[in-house]
């Protein structure tokens, strides 16, 4: 039984629609992220399973039980903020104390939970310390340790890491991922960071314009995407108008000089989405010509201008010898590694 | 060449902060410094004002009990205004905060309403809502029979708190305003989801945070208030004086110059030392949280 569901869940502004018919379940101790870009509705839906929306229709349930009908205070759940929202008047201390306060704990044990979780995100020797005199990371840290502290049954996370360089961002989100694993704690994380719900998550969410694009593993929703959004939200894609010949036998699907057997199920005029990384340089394949050729240290990338329009080439730097700016190249790939969709108004 | 550049920069701000300064000297300092030196000259009823250097009015002052009685009352409106002021401004700052764009600036507006309305259009509306028998509020309670006798106004203190509350509330509503403005817009829905209510948010989150610019807007109201005149002056006119008007009757009617000097002198050197030493005591007590 999933523990944490959304069902057909939407919320309206008046006439505005921020989120429209969100469903999802999601497994005790999964990390789910929601993503997309800014004003799509992953931020407003959060706020719905915290309470501080009320959905417009559906039903948030937890282990079955009505959620919306639960006042947020008494929902129990773990909330890091993007602007942390500690409070500034307390120590670091008194900040994740503040919970078990409310919860009655006794002066013991609340003392002992409350050095636990500062050392769990690495803060020990910091109870004392108020918020204003800690750097972001330490903030995100202690904001994280107030919202674990309390055992939540779900954690929710709203941007925690869009505040900070790029990389300590790097190193809390690995640490992140630790921590939830070594705690299991349901976790839903809201950010628009392509490379953050791919690396933290066990399923994302794709949203845009408050609907759900494609929920699914980080892989599927990078090799598969569901949607020309998802292609281009998640990483960089080329994508070529290509026509599928049903006349021809076998079938075949046409892009420039580049062909493959055909697809089932699509004809007429298609677009094929494929990753820059899964493009090689062959003998045979569209016709192109090196414009930049830029030097990244593991991958060389390269633009190009092909006959089906501009295209990204990312090559492992594996030592081989690499085509040159103004080069003519022929730019090829296996079938399996595209993905095919019907072209809309051709 | 670089000393004379060095010597020209460091004139520079010296010259370009001369007229102001001048005028600050002008306007300010020498009518201050020209005030105390009066308050030691002598004056007699048919000699007039002698420019020697005696203690007469400062020992005037403090030995007799009269003047004692008008700092004190001076003080204790202040101290009941600011009270007041904090007690309703607070809440009305809280509230103010959380209203949609166009009710707060309709509100706001309300709020620096009194500092608009001149003190004598202000205080003479006090007046018919409270003044004796005829006043508004006072008709209606007494034929309501809440009240038997009329709620004395004119020439009370009380009337005199009420009507500088009144024209201080803006400062310190401001004041909180301000400090509210500081607030992390989340930080009530994250104390809502560690489990605390309504009541605890404001008490343990809200209130501490905004004390800073409670007692900020305290300092000014008092300060205000204590140095008031022509609120104190409709209400108490001479009839029930504060150290302001006192000082004013000493200049205009008695003629005592001198006199009028020394409690104007006396008043100032109270004020400044009790804001300098509440402003050091509340950035002590915050330095570490509000820095």
């Amino acid at each position: 039984m999933a523990y944490l569901e959304l069902d057909q869940v939407a919320k309206q502004f008046g006439a505005q629609t921020v989120v429209d018919d969100f469903s999802l379940s999601v497994g005790k101790g999964e990390f789910i992220s929601f993503l997309g870009p800014s004003g799509c509705g992953k931020t407003t839906t959060l706020q719905m399973i915290a309470g501080f929306l009320d959905p417009s229709r559906g039903a948030i349930r937890l282990e079955g039980k009505d959620l919306t009908a639960i006042h947020p205070a008494k929902r129990g759940l773990g909330i890091v903020f993007q602007s942390y929202a500690l409070f500034p008047h307390m120590t670091a201390a008194e900040n994740v104390a503040f919970g078990l306060d409310m919860r009655g704990v006794a002066r013991a044990e609340k003392a002992e939970r409350v050095r636990a979780a500062l050392a769990m995100v690495g803060l020990a020797g910091f109870e004392d310390r108020h918020p204003r005199r800690m750097s972001g990371g330490q903030q995100q840290r202690v904001a994280l340790a107030r919202a674990l502290v309390i055992k939540p049954s779900v954690l929710l996370l709203d941007e925690p890491l869009s505040n900070l360089d790029a990389k300590l961002r790097e190193e809390m989100q690995i640490e992140l991922r630790q921590i939830q694993r070594t705690i299991g704690t349901t976790t839903i994380l809201v950010t628009h960071d392509q490379n953050e719900a791919m690396s933290l998550s066990d399923r994302i969410v794709v949203m845009s314009q408050g609907k759900i694009e494609q929920i699914g593993t980080p892989q599927e929703t990078y090799e598969k995407p569901a949607s020309a959004f998802v292609s281009q939200f998640l990483g960089k894609t080329n994508d070529f108008a290509g026509t599928i010949d049903r006349t021809a036998t076998p079938a075949q699907l046409v892009a420039g000089s580049w062909s493959a057997p055909a697809p089932a199920a699509l004809s007429g005029p298609v677009t094929v989405s494929i990753r820059p990384e899964r493009i090689g340089f062959g003998d045979a394949g569209l016709h192109a010509k090196i414009v930049t050729r830029i030097f990244q240290g593991n991958h060389w990338l390269f633009q190009c201008d092909s006959e089906c329009g501009p295209a990204i080439v990312i090559r492992q730097n594996d030592g081989t010898a690499q085509p040159a700016e103004g080069e003519a190249v022929r730019l090829t790939w296996h079938p399996q590694d595209m993905s095919v969709r019907a072209r809309a108004g051709a | 060449m670089s000393m004379a550049a060095e010597e020209r920069s460091a004139r520079a701000p010296w010259a370009l902060t001369a007229p102001a300064l001048m005028l600050f000297v002008g306007v300010l300092l020498i009518p201050l410094a020209m005030t105390v030196m009066l308050s030691f000259h002598d004056w007699g009823q048919y000699k007039g004002i002698e420019p020697v250097f005696i203690l007469k009015n400062w020992h005037e002052i403090a030995t007799d009990p009269y003047y004692a009685e008008m700092f004190w009352r001076t003080f204790r409106i202040a101290i009941l205004t600011t009270l007041l002021t904090a007690l309703l401004g607070a809440p009305e700052a809280y509230i103010l905060n959380r209203m949609d764009g166009r009710w707060k600036s309709f509100f706001l507006l309300v709020i620096l309403g009194p500092l608009l309305i001149s003190v004598v259009a202000r205080t003479l509306g006090w007046a018919l809502l409270f003044g004796g028998n005829n006043g508004l509020v006072n008709k209606l309670l007494m034929s309501a029979g809440v009240i038997r006798s009329p709620i004395p106004f004119m020439f009370t203190e009380t009337g005199m708190v009420i009507a500088l509350a009144h024209v201080m509330m803006p400062f310190m509503v401001l004041s909180v305003w301000a400090a509210l403005q500081r607030l992390d817009p989340q930080i009530e829905n994250a104390a809502m989801s560690l489990g605390a209510g309504p009541v605890t948010i404001i008490r343990r989150i809200i209130m501490p945070q905004i004390m800073p610019g409670v007692l900020s807007g305290a300092i000014i109201v008092f300060s205000l208030s204590a140095s008031a005149f022509a609120t104190p002056a409709i209400i108490g006119g001479r009839r029930l004086k504060v150290a302001a008007t006192l000082a004013y009757d000493e200049f205009l009617n008695t003629l005592n110059w001198p006199l009028g000097a020394a409690v104007a002198t006396l008043l100032l050197v109270a004020l400044v030392l009790i804001v300098v030493g509440s402003n050091a005591l509340i950035e002590r007590r915050y330095a570490e949280v509000f820095r």
